[in-house]
C-alpha cells in the first residue's frame, strides 16, 4: 500500500481539523413520521415505490401465484426453502449463471414502514445477484416483521454479520428519460411482497 | 487574462439559445423535485431538527476525521476488504490501474461517482486501454454523448426526450423517432446487460462510509451499482474522506433525509451497504483525499465538506434551472459547485461565484445546513482580495442579454420579487427566483441586496452596462 500516502492525509487531516465538535447525542427518533397501522402504513408506500403485495398461507399458493403472474416464465430461482424454484441456487453458483432468471423469489428479514422497504442481506439471497438479475422479484415477508422507520430499522441490520445488505423499495426505477417514471431501469422489472408468516 | 477561465455566462447562453424547449422544460423538471422534496420534507415533524443534527453529525467526524479514518480502515480490514489510500486525482487512478493490471481487466462496469468523475478516470483508463462502461441511464447518455453529467443526481436532465431517441439511434440502434420513455429504457436496459456480465470489475462510489462497522452504502434507484458489484469476483470502491460518519445510528437520519431532498423520494430504490467482499472475490476501497484535507483547513469553506451530493440546492436555485449545470464548465456545477470547484482551481473558476443570484433558497434546502448562499458570497470576496475582478469585464452575460441589455426591465423584476410576480415576461434568466423565493417560507429568503445593487458595488471599474 502506498503507506506514505496514508500518512500524508492523516498528518494533514491533524494539521488542518477545525476545532473539535462534540457528538450530537441521538434521541430515540423510532416513532419520527409514523402514525397509524404500521403494516397499513407498509402496504401504502410499498404501492407508492410501485411494488405490489398479496396475503398467502403457503409456499404451495406462492408457486400457484407465480405461474398466475408469469405464465411464460421459464427460470425460476429460489433461495427460500417454502417454495421449490426451477433451478437451484448454492453459495457456489456462479453469478453470471442467473442471468437468465424470469423470476427470483427470496424471503426478506423484515420490512419498513416509513418507505415500503424490505431489508435484505446475502444470507437471504444465497448469492446477491438474486436480489437484481432476474426479470421479476417474489419477495416473502412476515407480517409481523415490521419496523416503524429507519431508525428502527437500523437497530435491526447487523453490518458487522454480512458483506452485502439491501434495503430495496419497490421495483428499479429512473427517471433519467425526460423525466418520466420508468420501472425496470436494471435491476428487476417488478416485485412483489407476499405476506407469509415465517 | 487567462483563456482557461470558465465564462458561465458565456455556456448559459448556449443552453438557452438552443431553442424553446430545452430551457424550461429543464426548469420545470428541476423545479418538480423541488416540489417533491418540500412535500417529503413535511412528513418528517422533525425536519428541522434533522438538519441540525445532520450539520453536528458532519462537523463532528470532519473535525475528528483522522480517528474515524482510522477506525474505519481497521474494520473494513477485518470484513477482509483492502483499503487504499490516495493523496490525489492521479494517485487514485493509478491505484485503480494497478489493481485492474493485476487482475488483467479489460473491461470494467462502473456505477455513478461523482469523485471518480472529479478524478478525471475513465479517460485515464481508456487512456491505458481499459474500456469503461457508466451503468446509471443517466451517466450513460452523458457518455456515449461526450459530456460532462449536467447535475449530480440526474446528469441527463438537460437533455429532452428527442435528443436521446437520436443519441440511442446512433449508438444503439434504436428507433430515432421514438422517444417513448419506456422504449428507450427498455432499450438501454437490453443493451447494457451483456456488459454488466462480460465485465471482470465493477466500481462504485459511496454515499457514507462508517467507521464504526467499516461498511460503505451506495443509493441508486437502478440497482445498477448492486448488479455490478454481485457479478465480477473485483469490486473497486472510490470513496472521499469526507464520506465519512460514526455509525449506523447516524447513517438513518441521513437515509431518511438524502432522497426526499434530492428527488422529493422517501429513499433511493436500493440502499445497499457493503462490508467486506462477496465469497471468492475481492473488495478494494480507495479512500481519496485530493484536496479535501486542504479544504479542511480553510476557516470560511470546510463546511462545504458537510455536502451528502443530494443536489437540492441545484433544484432549487434558479440560475442554474435556468441555465443548466453545463454553464459552470465544472464537474461540480450548482451552488454547491460555486463553493467546491474554486478549492480545485481559484484562477480558473474565478467567475463561478458570480453566477448566482444569491436568493439564499440552496441554504434553506441543504439537508445539512451548509450556508451555500454565504460561502458564495465569502468567495466573491476572496475574489475581489485575489484581483480577479478585474478578470470578469467581459460581463458579455451573453445568456442574460436578454435580462442585461434591459437593464430597466431586469431591476424592474427583481424589485417585482418583492411584489407581484404575475408581471414577469418568461425570458427573463432570473425570472424563476420569483417562485423560488415565494415559495419558501422558514426565513426570509431575500438576498439582502439585489443584482444590480451588488453589481454596482463590485463592478465599479468595469464597463458600464448601458441603461
Ligand atoms: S450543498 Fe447541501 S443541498 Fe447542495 S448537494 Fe450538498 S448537501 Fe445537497
Amino acid at each position: 500500500m502506498m503507506s506514505t500516502s496514508r500518512t500524508d492525509i492523516l498528518t494533514a487531516i491533524r494539521k488542518n481539523k477545525p476545532a473539535a465538535v462534540p457528538r450530537p447525542t441521538l434521541r430515540d427518533l423510532s416513532s419520527s413520521g409514523i402514525e397509524g397501522d404500521l403494516l397499513a402504513l407498509f402496504k401504502k408506500h410499498l404501492k407508492e415505490a410501485d411494488g405490489e403485495f398479496y396475503r398467502l398461507e403457503s409456499g404451495k399458493e406462492v408457486s400457484a401465484l407465480i405461474k398466475k403472474l408469469f405464465p411464460d416464465a421459464k427460470v425460476i430461482c429460489s433461495a427460500t426453502p417454502e417454495v421449490k424454484g426451477s433451478r437451484p441456487i448454492k453459495p457456489d453458483t456462479d453469478p453470471h449463471s442467473l442471468a437468465d432468471v424470469d423470476v427470483g423469489v427470496f424471503r426478506a428479514k423484515f420490512g419498513v414502514a416509513e418507505n415500503g422497504a424490505i431489508w435484505v442481506t446475502e444470507e437471504d439471497l444465497v448469492i446477491t445477484a438474486l436480489g437484481v438479475l432476474p426479470e421479476h422479484l417474489i419477495v416473502l415477508l412476515d407480517p409481523d416483521r415490521i419496523v416503524s422507520n429507519m431508525h428502527a430499522a437500523y437497530r435491526e441490520v447487523k453490518l458487522d454479520e454480512h458483506h452485502y445488505g439491501c434495503f430495496m423499495m419497490g421495483p428499479s426505477a429512473t427517471a433519467d428519460i425526460g423525466a418520466v417514471h420508468v420501472n425496470g431501469a436494471q435491476g428487476s422489472r417488478s416485485l412483489a411482497i407476499i405476506f407469509l408468516a415465517h | 487574462m487567462s483563456f482557461n477561465i470558465v465564462h458561465p455566462e458565456k455556456l448559459a447562453a448556449e443552453f438557452l439559445n438552443k431553442d424553446k424547449q430545452h430551457e424550461p422544460q429543464h426548469d420545470e423538471h428541476l423545479w418538480t423535485s423541488r416540489v417533491k422534496r418540500d412535500k417529503e420534507a413535511a412528513s418528517i415533524p422533525e425536519w428541522e431538527e434533522f438538519r441540525e443534527l445532520a450539520s453536528r453529525i458532519k462537523q463532528h467526524t470532519l473535525t475528528h476525521l483522522d480517528q474515524y479514518l482510522e477506525q474505519f480502515e481497521i474494520n473494513a480490514v477485518k470484513h477482509g476488504a483492502v483499503v487504499h489510500w490516495a493523496r490525489t486525482a492521479e494517485e487514485h487512478n493509478q491505484i485503480v490501474l494497478d489493481i485492474l493490471r493485476q487482475h488483467s481487466v479489460k473491461d470494467v462496469i462502473k456505477s455513478k461517482s461523482m469523485l471518480q468523475e472529479e478524478c478525471g478516470m475513465i479517460p485515464f483508463l481508456e487512456k491505458h486501454g481499459i474500456s469503461v462502461t457508466e451503468s446509471d441511464l443517466g451517466e450513460r447518455i452523458q457518455q456515449l454523448d461526450k459530456e460532462q453529467p449536467s447535475h449530480i443526481v440526474v446528469p441527463a436532465v438537460h437533455k429532452t426526450k428527442e435528443d436521446i431517441a437520436r443519441l440511442f439511434a446512433r449508438h444503439i440502434g434504436t428507433d430515432p423517432n421514438n422517444t417513448d420513455a419506456h422504449y428507450l429504457n427498455d432499450s438501454m436496459r437490453k443493451h447494457a446487460r451483456p456488459l454488466f456480465l462480460k465485465a471482470q470489475a465493477a466500481m462504485t462510489g459511496a454515499n457514507f462510509a462508517i467507521a464504526e462497522t467499516g461498511s460503505f452504502v451506495v443509493c441508486t434507484n437502478e440497482g445498477n451499482a448492486d448488479i455490478g458489484a454481485s457479478l465480477p469476483p473485483l469490486h473497486i470502491a472510490s470513496i472521499g474522506i469526507e464520506k465519512l460518519i460514526p455509525t449506523t445510528e447516524d447513517l438513518a437520519i441521513f437515509i431518511r433525509m438524502l432522497s426526499r431532498s434530492a428527488l422529493g423520494s422517501k429513499i433511493t430504490q436500493y440502499t445497499s451497504h457493503f462490508s467486506g467482499p462477496r465469497k471468492n472475490s475481492e473488495l478494494h476501497i480507495i479512500l481519496t483525499d485530493n484536496g479535501r484535507s486542504k479544504r479542511l483547513g480553510m476557516p470560511e469553506f470546510w463546511e462545504s465538506l458537510k455536502c451528502i451530493r443530494c443536489g437540492a440546492c441545484m433544484n432549487t436555485c434558479p440560475v442554474f434551472r435556468r441555465s443548466s449545470g453545463l454553464s459552470y464548465g465544472a464537474v461540480y456545477g450548482g451552488p454547491i459547485g460555486i463553493i467546491l470547484d474554486p478549492t480545485i482551481d481559484e484562477k480558473k473558476y474565478s467567475e463561478l461565484p458570480y453566477h448566482s443570484s444569491l436568493c439564499g433558497s440552496c441554504t434553506e434546502v441543504c439537508p445539512v445546513k451548509i450556508d451555500i448562499s454565504g460561502q458564495i458570497r465569502q468567495w466573491r470576496r476572496v475574489m475581489a482580495d485575489h484581483k480577479r475582478l478585474s478578470l470578469i469585464r467581459r460581463l458579455a452575460f451573453k445568456a442574460g442579454a436578454a435580462v442585461l441589455s434591459r437593464p430597466k426591465l431586469f431591476r424592474a423584476a427583481e424589485a417585482g420579487a418583492y411584489g407581484s410576480i404575475k408581471l414577469l415576461p418568461h425570458f427573463l434568466i432570473y425570472n424563476n427566483l420569483f417562485n423560488a423565493w415565494g415559495k419558501h417560507r422558514e426565513m426570509p429568503p431575500f438576498a439582502k441586496e439585489t443584482f444590480h445593487d451588488w453589481y454596482q458595488k463590485n463592478h465599479e471599474n468595469d464597463e458600464h452596462i448601458q441603461d
